[in-house]
């Protein structure tokens, strides 16, 4: 028997194993470092280009003429030479990736640090840095340490106004923000099966702010069915639900919605605590939040209402987009006073629009709210999207389903 | 090998956004990374790092995958850093880069000599020694090297 990540790698944990990559793919935030140690390595062929995607979500589209040259440079090359290449408004890379972009089985290696989001197919998928990504540009495989694995057995459904964001951060309060430094996580149990892909892809998205290397789901008929409108015929994996080095075990029923105050993703509080903080900003999207299931629950609440405060949304792709317009969510978010930004994540690292000012605080369905990482002087409160959508209308923080 | 450098001590969970803030990553200028490493936890910091050796509390280079955080310690003259564990992006990053690295619960007191030695596996300040976690055979290569771009140059 052996985990999930055992199984894809082949190997033991504890294992030093070179494995050759399915897929590998940057942002335009990373691809131009890795573009320049490719080089520095020799740069003359690419092992496997059909491999290798190019994304362009964190500054999209560019902020200034720096960055659009950077950015060019990086275009160029992906053309010239046959890399995929998802230009400015085509959305996030890991909700792309998985908009039928993995399955189940596969090693897939993203050079962003939130890479483990896709271990909700069932795949190995873990972030590097330019340089090993430079390097799987030149001999499509890496090194890997097998890692061990924790397994974090759900049981029960969500219910009220809670969602899997609730659910992933309070798993991150519970493993704490190194908690599984160098291991995998493994979502089990019969609360796992009864989450949406979706669902699925937030909390395996959080995995890497307990220090995971991923967070894994076993594919299931949910996740076949998924895949099957996306083209692709795949089959359950059998869990094995062995060889935990730790098992923690989370009633999913008794999650309540809560808050990560700043500046540590596992400082989380119930919301109800911090009911009535003022607030700037409210930020709904990234790679965390940003999937139709979220705008759709955001419209849900701010339908036919006013948002008190600045709220900022980013659909995570072109197709979350099309989708909200096509069901008119979209003009719901518009008509309560949102500002509907182009597909891409700039706001969450404050590196493109969003930024906050000396002292605002942000409220932000994102995945970190590390000091200043919004903008200088700036506070980040980080919660699900039924919080921010109800602390949107209410211009401070507050539960939902309290709404007038 | 064998690294020496005077300690300057940090915290716990240092996440890569406060060593090189995401405002400064839009470039190619390994300086401008250097100069603004640490900006948002001490501005001063930078000045003090050339020679030093950063010894830290656990989880060090937590967050962002950004490649930058690792060059600008080292561009910035950072000699080694010892902490009871990092990130693992930024363990492989720092290695990459050419940017020796110890696993160990080294107690810190600010400028003090620390040596870090990992051939042997060990580190120790004027009072202290500790055993590290050991690197494999090609990691070290790696970082004798100067990083990877330099050990595959080597190789070929």
């Amino acid at each position: 028997m052996a985990t999930l990540s055992e199984r894809i790698l082949g190997a033991p944990a504890g294992d030093y194993i070179d494995r050759r990559v399915d897929r590998a793919f940057v942002h335009d935030g990373t691809g131009v470092l890795t573009l320049e140690t490719w080089k520095a390595l020799g740069g003359s062929d690419l092992a496997c280009p059909e491999c290798l995607s190019v994304f362009f979500d964190h500054i999209a589209p560019a902020n200034n003429s720096t960055t659009a040259d950077l950015q060019d440079e990086l275009r160029e090359f992906a053309a010239e030479s046959g890399l995929h290449f998802s230009d400015i408004g085509g959305g996030i890379c890991h909700q792309l990736m998985g908009e039928g972009g993995v399955l189940p089985g596969e090693i897939i290696v993203g050079a962003d640090s939130h890479t483990c989001t896709l271990g909700a197919f069932g795949a190995f998928a873990t972030g590097v840095g330019a340089t090993d990504m430079a390097a799987i540009w030149a001999s499509g495989s890496t090194w890997f340490r097998v890692p061990e694995t924790i397994g974090i057995r759900l049981s029960g459904r969500l219910c009220g106004y809670a969602e899997a964001k609730d659910l992933a951060l309070t798993c991150v309060a519970l493993l704490g923000m190194d908690g599984a430094a160098y291991q995998a996580i493994e979502f089990i149990g019969d609360g796992a099966f009864h989450l949406t892909m979706d669902s699925r892809l937030t909390i395996s998205n959080l995995a890497v702010e307990t220090g995971a290397k991923t967070g894994l789901f076993y594919a299931d008929p949910v996740t076949c069915q998924y895949l099957e409108s996306f083209g692709h015929l795949v089959s359950p994996q059998k869990p094995s639900e062995c060889c935990y080095r730790k098992e923690y075990s989370v009633n999913v029923g008794e999650i309540v919605p809560v808050i990560a105050v700043p500046p540590r993703v596992d400082s989380v509080r119930p919301v109800s605590d911090l009911a009535g903080l003022p607030l700037d900003q409210v930020f709904v999207g990234t790679c965390t939040n940003g999937r139709y299931e979220d705008l759709s629950r955001l419209a849900r609440i701010i339908r036919g209402k006013k948002v008190a405060i600045r709220t900022i949304v980013a659909p995570a792709s072109r197709n979350v987009l099309e989708n909200a317009a096509k069901t008119g969510i979209l003009q719901d978010i518009i008509a309560a006073g949102c500002t509907v930004l182009p597909p891409g994540c700039g706001p969450c690292l404050g590196a493109h629009m969003g930024v906050i000012g000396e002292e605002e605080v942000c409220l932000s369905t994102s995945n970190r709210n590390f000091r200043n990482r919004m903008g200088v002087g700036g506070e980040i409160y980080l919660c699900s999207v039924s919080t921010a959508a109800a602390s949107a209308l209410a211009g401070e923080i507050r539960e939902a389903g309290g709404e007038a | 090998m064998r690294i020496e450098g005077q300690a300057v001590c940090l915290p716990a969970d240092i996440d890569t956004d406060l060593i090189i803030a995401g405002r400064y990553l839009r470039t190619k200028d390994r300086s401008i990374w250097a100069a603004r490493v640490f900006e948002d936890l001490d501005p001063g910091l930078a000045g003090r790092l050339k020679g030093s050796v950063i010894v830290a509390g656990k989880n060090f280079g937590c967050g962002s995958s950004r490649e930058q955080a690792a060059v600008a310690l080292k561009e910035a003259g950072v000699a080694g850093i010892i902490a009871p564990s990092f990130a693992r992006i930024f363990f492989r990053n720092a290695i990459n880069v050419g940017l020796p690295l110890a696993e160990a619960d080294l107690p810190c007191i600010e400028g003090e000599r620390v040596i870090i030695d990992l051939s042997a596996g060990r580190v120790c300040s004027e009072s202290t020694e500790r055993s590290t976690a050991p690197l494999s055979t090609r990691m070290l290569e790696i970082i004798s090297a100067g990083g990877l771009v330099e050990f595959w140059r080597k190789r070929s």
